[in-house]
């Protein structure tokens, strides 16, 4: 494969937000299996927070011994606030998500399909999206207070621009010749939309969508942090500053397993409505 | 004309959407939508004078401070896990865990081992940042083109040779991925860490105003925030134009090819 450099480095170059590296592909080790190892690394790593912390170390009044933080994560666990907390921060991550990626892409769209648009509107794009969207928080207090419309207003900024960067990128990929095809067939712009490029910007759109849903759960916490709407941050800046050190751990160990399950579930998203793509078909094939 | 195109194009819209606010605003006596012209004032008495080097120059300070540590910390960490296939099964999950963190919420934790000082801004910008940084070296690294790297074994380059001319130039386009992600970053974790408890820097000057309902003030520094992003993510494609050109050159030929 004289290619191979260019398809191993596509994700990276061609879209500026692709920052999560592709799954590397299974493959068999001599001895032990990437499982087996991968559950050794966790293993240790709790080990290892069991036994600095014991031995000073790591000074124990910042850093609980690992059975302790489970303890408080099991504690949390068997509270009805805790689930309430959660509940609220995945309610306000996916109504931001989808809110954002709704517009996303519809107005990727609108804005790829026509070279004029898409002249006229790069410069401002390219302005507003490096915009930090956390310079929105004080905005979003004095209009908000700590109403779920605070914390949609940062989540949908933030989770907006790479859903709408992805699907520039993919409206400009699609084929001249397959769009000239359809045109020669007379398809209407619905059908052009709906059969050619919806299916090319989809894998764009995906990737898109998985890089928001991580962008969309850092800002919801966050604004819980900082803000003080009712959520998982909230909750963990109320366990730190009445000096609840355990908990503050679990509650961070909570949020980092939220962040797996929403980077997983995105990633079996994406192979599955892409599972007729090349791209998808290549790692199979390995 | 082209080049006048061009300009039209790059300008047109924002400065319609300029016009439209300063218009629209004019006379706004809406509390939390002061005029533009009353922003604009208080962006270049204020932020372009006494707080330049009050607020703003610190938090610069500890932005590449943190950033610089992400980077010398990731890049080395990434090209190990990236070269020993061992090593990297055996700490994956640990890092996609951490990666999933989202980076705000250790600054509870950090403001309690480290007080509320300078170390712990840096040491939280360094934290957050780091891991955009570490996973892209450690793909680049990963997948060095498999031609090349035995070439280079058949050549016998090997130790630091290798390391220079054949992984970080192989892992660079990568690598910069990784950077630019972790600039931005940086730069929400610079913002967030002086919102808890600071005496000086952006972020605790622009809360600082809305506490005080300093409005205009408020929106002049989300500007001048929103400025820091632009030039930055701008600063950024310099380098990176500069430094990866051949790489750029020859994706270019590949693709004319």
């Amino acid at each position: 494969m004289t290619e191979s450099p260019v398809t191993v480095y596509e994700p990276a170059a061609a879209n500026p937000d692709a920052g999560v590296a592709p799954k590397t592909p299974p493959r068999r080790a001599l001895g032990s299996s990437p499982l087996v190892l991968g559950t050794i690394g966790l293993l240790a790593l709790v080990l290892l927070f069991e036994i600095l912390p014991r031995l000073e170390i790591l000074p124990s009044q910042f850093f609980p011994t690992s059975s302790e933080i489970g303890a408080a994560l099991i504690d949390q666990l068997g509270q009805p606030d805790f689930w309430a907390a959660l509940l609220d921060t995945i309610y306000g991550w996916a109504l931001g998500l989808l809110i954002a990626a709704v517009a996303g892409v519809v107005l990727g769209i609108v804005i790829g399909s026509s070279h004029f648009l898409r002249e006229l509107t790069a410069s401002t794009i390219e302005f507003l999206r490096p915009i930090p969207s956390v310079a929105l928080i004080p905005l979003a207090v004095l209009l908000f207070g700590t109403a779920i419309e605070s914390k949609l207003l940062l989540v949908i900024y933030a989770s907006f621009w790479p859903v709408l960067i992805q699907v520039l990128y993919g409206v400009q990929d699609v084929d001249p010749v397959a769009q000239d095809t359809a045109r020669a067939y007379r398809f209407d712009f619905w059908a052009r939309i709906r059969y050619v490029t919806w299916p090319t910007a989809l894998p764009y759109i995906m990737t898109g969508l998985r890089l928001s849903a991580a962008v969309a759960l850092i800002l919801a916490v966050t604004s819980e942090l900082v803000i003080g709407n009712p959520g998982l941050g909230n909750r963990l800046a109320v366990a730190q500053s009445s000096g609840a050190i355990e908990a503050t751990y679990a509650l961070v160990v909570v949020s980092g397993i939220l962040g797996v399950i929403v980077n997983l579930v995105f990633r079996y998203i994406e192979r599955r409505t892409l599972s007729w793509h090349p791209s998808q078909r290549a790692e199979v094939a390995l | 004309m082209a080049f006048l195109r061009r300009f039209g194009f790059a300008l047109g819209l924002p400065l319609v959407l300029f016009a439209l606010w300063w218009v629209t605003s004019a006379n706004s006596t809406n509390f939390y939508f002061p005029p533009l012209s009353l922003i604009l004032d208080s962006l270049v008495a204020e932020w372009f004078g006494p707080r330049l080097a009050d607020d703003v120059l610190p938090s610069l300070m500890r932005l590449a401070a943190g950033y610089a540590i992400a980077a010398v910390v990731g890049i080395t960490l990434g090209v190990l896990i990236g070269t020993y296939k061992r090593l990297r099964d055996l700490l994956e999950p640990v890092l996609e865990f951490f990666r999933a963190i989202p980076p705000p919420v250790i600054v509870p934790i950090l403001m309690l081992i480290f007080g509320i000082e300078n170390t712990m801004k840096i040491v939280v910008i360094a934290f957050g940042c780091m891991w955009p940084i570490l996973l892209n070296t450690a793909e680049g690294v990963r997948a060095v083109d498999s031609v090349l790297s035995d070439t280079a074994r058949t050549y016998r380059i090997s130790g630091a040779a290798r390391l220079r001319y054949l992984i970080l130039p192989s892992a660079s386009p990568q690598m910069a991925a990784g950077l630019r992600q972790g600039l931005s970053v940086a730069i929400i974790l610079m913002v967030i860490s002086e919102l808890f408890a600071a005496s000086d820097g952006l972020g605790f000057a622009i809360v600082q105003a809305q506490r005080s309902f300093a409005i205009p003030e408020m929106w002049a520094g989300m500007i001048m925030l929103g400025l820091l992003g632009f030039l930055l993510s701008l600063l950024f494609r310099l380098v990176e134009n500069r430094w990866l050109a051949w790489y750029h050159g020859l994706r270019r030929a590949q693709r004319a090819g």
